[in-house]
């Protein structure tokens, strides 16, 4: 499993009300919390998250468990997320909805050029290789497949 | 030697286990795309609703057409598959889950964050995403990885002014907001014994703010007396002599009224310090303090008295309110001026009643003050009953009175 992007970089503790606030939840259609997704923290970014890879600090994801915030990052075109620390509910959220969750420490700069590779289990910022956490075979599973929902169609 | 963690989980720290679920439940928010995915998974039929529950807190009673229609469809989908419903104005799902169905021992699960809340009844309870919930309701059992745990060590009594919420406040500033990631807290020692069942669950239920997956107490005779009032027989759990990763320790009687200042959970101060900051709003109630023991607390506080500021009041649930009507303290809260709105999350996560405007200051007995979390520019104080209580008076943050 690999993925290529240029790096949106994003600081510690970035949690669930700034990845998708709470005033937006109460729809399905998941085109609104793409285009709203981090609205509070910079009105920009939702526009640059298509094809990028998001580089956060730690903590990652910390707050309610509002599978919407992972969905948002997903639906707005985000390849992956690289971040030190996951808190646990987003980390198992994006596992199930196919969004690639990498526990690595990388130096970003906004724009670098992010590529990962989680069966090698690395991550590189313009050429710079960093280990990553390798994740369990049955979550690799689930990220191949696309998600929790589409492996267990596939299991069935 | 085991934690309770690792009893209840039945292996070692670290260890990756599949294990059936005793209780599985989501809300109106996490439930529609729990059903959702179900729909996505192509599940039919649910082995065990037994074992389920759909209980409406976050946006109750509906607030918009599309709100309404959803909760109707969901609220549709709970009797076709046979799933227990508690509807609007029935409380908080942990509250409800806290009343007489979550005992010692079990495994819960919540599609909410804090589900770790029901680990004041020394059960197994975290929270997960609506993918992972509706996989647990396919199937009845969902993978753990066996949590390193903590100890929060109490000592002493809570004196003076001091609640249970203010140890929260002084262990989540402690550990930080990521310092237990990953980990279970287990709440230990002398001190945990005079703590309230109403005071172990907001201990508990703050465990996820420093990134922990299950704050547990051992069952001992509060759990078992608590849960006797529901009609449930439980037996206490006796701590076994084991390795924890890190002790915290905390002196009950060293605790004083703290708050916790925007935008940060970790960020406690004294009340003291910041007391004179001024108010547009107070909040008593949510999953942490919404409580028959915080409603009683803040009454004590504001009988006889008026209020300087707009305070909402939301009981946790049915129960707590019928308590508190039965008991008198809803009389003095309403008397005082206060706004008391029906069980449930209330303005908690700033969906619908109780939104902060542009710059407005709220000072909540929540368990987040995240940015905008009630409303965009709003700032959020975290504080106890008493304290909200004393505030709510002042309308500035004050520091109350011992009792
Ligand atoms: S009261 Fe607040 S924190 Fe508790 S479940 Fe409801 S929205 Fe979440």
């Amino acid at each position: 499993m690999q993925g290529v992007g240029p790096a949106v970089c994003l600081g510690n503790d970035i949690d669930t009300d700034v990845i998708i606030a709470g005033r937006y939840l109460r729809t399905k259609d998941r085109s609104v919390w793409a285009e709203h997704a981090f609205e509070d923290l910079d009105p920009t970014l939702a526009g640059r998250l298509s094809g990028a890879i998001i580089v956060a600090g730690k903590n990652m994801g910390c707050g309610s468990s509002r599978e919407q915030a992972v969905v948002a990052l997903r639906e707005a075109g985000v390849v992956g997320v690289v971040a030190p620390s996951f808190a646990r509910i987003f980390f198992r959220n994006a596992i199930n909805v196919g969004l690639p969750a990498i526990e690595a420490e990388v130096v970003c700069t906004d724009g670098a050029h992010v590529a990962f590779d989680l069966d090698a289990g690395w991550v590189e910022v313009d050429g710079e290789r960093y280990p990553a956490r390798p994740l369990s075979e049955k979550m690799v599973a689930i990220l191949r497949a696309g998600g929790l929902a589409p492996y267990w169609r596939s299991c069935r | 030697m085991s934690t309770l963690s690792e009893r209840i989980l039945g292996a070692p720290a670290g260890a990756y286990v599949d294990r059936e679920v005793d209780i599985a439940f989501a809300h109106d928010g996490t439930g529609l795309l729990t059903r959702e995915a179900l729909r996505e998974m192509e599940v039919e039929r649910l082995p065990h609703p037994e074992r389920l529950r759909l209980i409406f807190d976050h946006i109750v009673p509906a607030n918009t057409g599309m709100t309404a229609t959803l909760q109707a469809e969901l609220r549709e989908y709970a009797r076709s598959s046979g799933i227990e419903l508690s509807d609007a104005g029935g409380g908080i799902c942990h509250q409800v889950m806290s009343e007489g169905v979550v005992r010692p021992g079990m495994i819960a699960v919540g599609a909410d964050s804090h589900t770790c809340t029901l680990g004041a009844l020394g059960a197994f309870a975290t929270g997960m995403g609506a993918t992972d919930m509706a996989a647990i309701w396919a199937s009845g059992a969902t993978w753990f990885r066996v949590p390193e745990t903590i100890a929060v060590r109490l000592s002493g009594r809570l004196d003076g002014a001091a609640e249970p919420k203010d140890v929260a406040l002084a262990y989540v500033a402690k550990l930080g907001m990521e310092g237990a990631t990953y980990r279970a807290l287990e709440f230990v020692g002398d001190g945990a014994a005079g703590i309230s069942m109403d005071g172990r669950l907001t201990l508990s239920n703050m465990a996820v703010e420093t990134g922990a997956k299950a704050g547990i107490f051992y069952a001992d005779g509060v759990t078992v007396r608590y849960l006797a009032e529901y009609g449930v027989t439980a037996s206490p759990q006796t701590p076994e002599d084991c390795r924890y990763e890190r002790e915290v320790d905390i002196d009950l009687s060293g605790i004083v009224p703290l708050v916790a200042v925007p935008p940060r959970v970790d960020t406690v101060r004294e009340a003291e310090e910041v007391a004179g900051t001024h108010l547009d709003q107070v909040l008593v109630g949510t999953c942490t303090n919404g409580r028959y023991d915080d409603l009683a607390q803040f009454a004590r506080v504001v009988r006889g008295k008026r209020v300087a500021v707009r305070t909402l009041v939301v009981p946790a649930s049915r129960a707590v309110l019928a308590r508190a009507i039965a008991s008198g303290v809803l009389a003095d809260i309403v008397d005082a001026g206060c706004m008391v709105m029906p069980p449930g999350c209330g303005p908690c996560l700033g969906a619908h009643a109780g939104v902060l405007g542009e710059g407005e200051v709220c000072l909540s007995t929540a368990n987040r003050n995240f940015k905008n979390r009630m409303g965009v520019g709003g700032d959020i104080y975290l504080s106890s009953a008493a304290t909200a209580a004393a505030s709510a008076l002042a309308g500035e943050i004050a520091v109350p009175e011992a009792v």
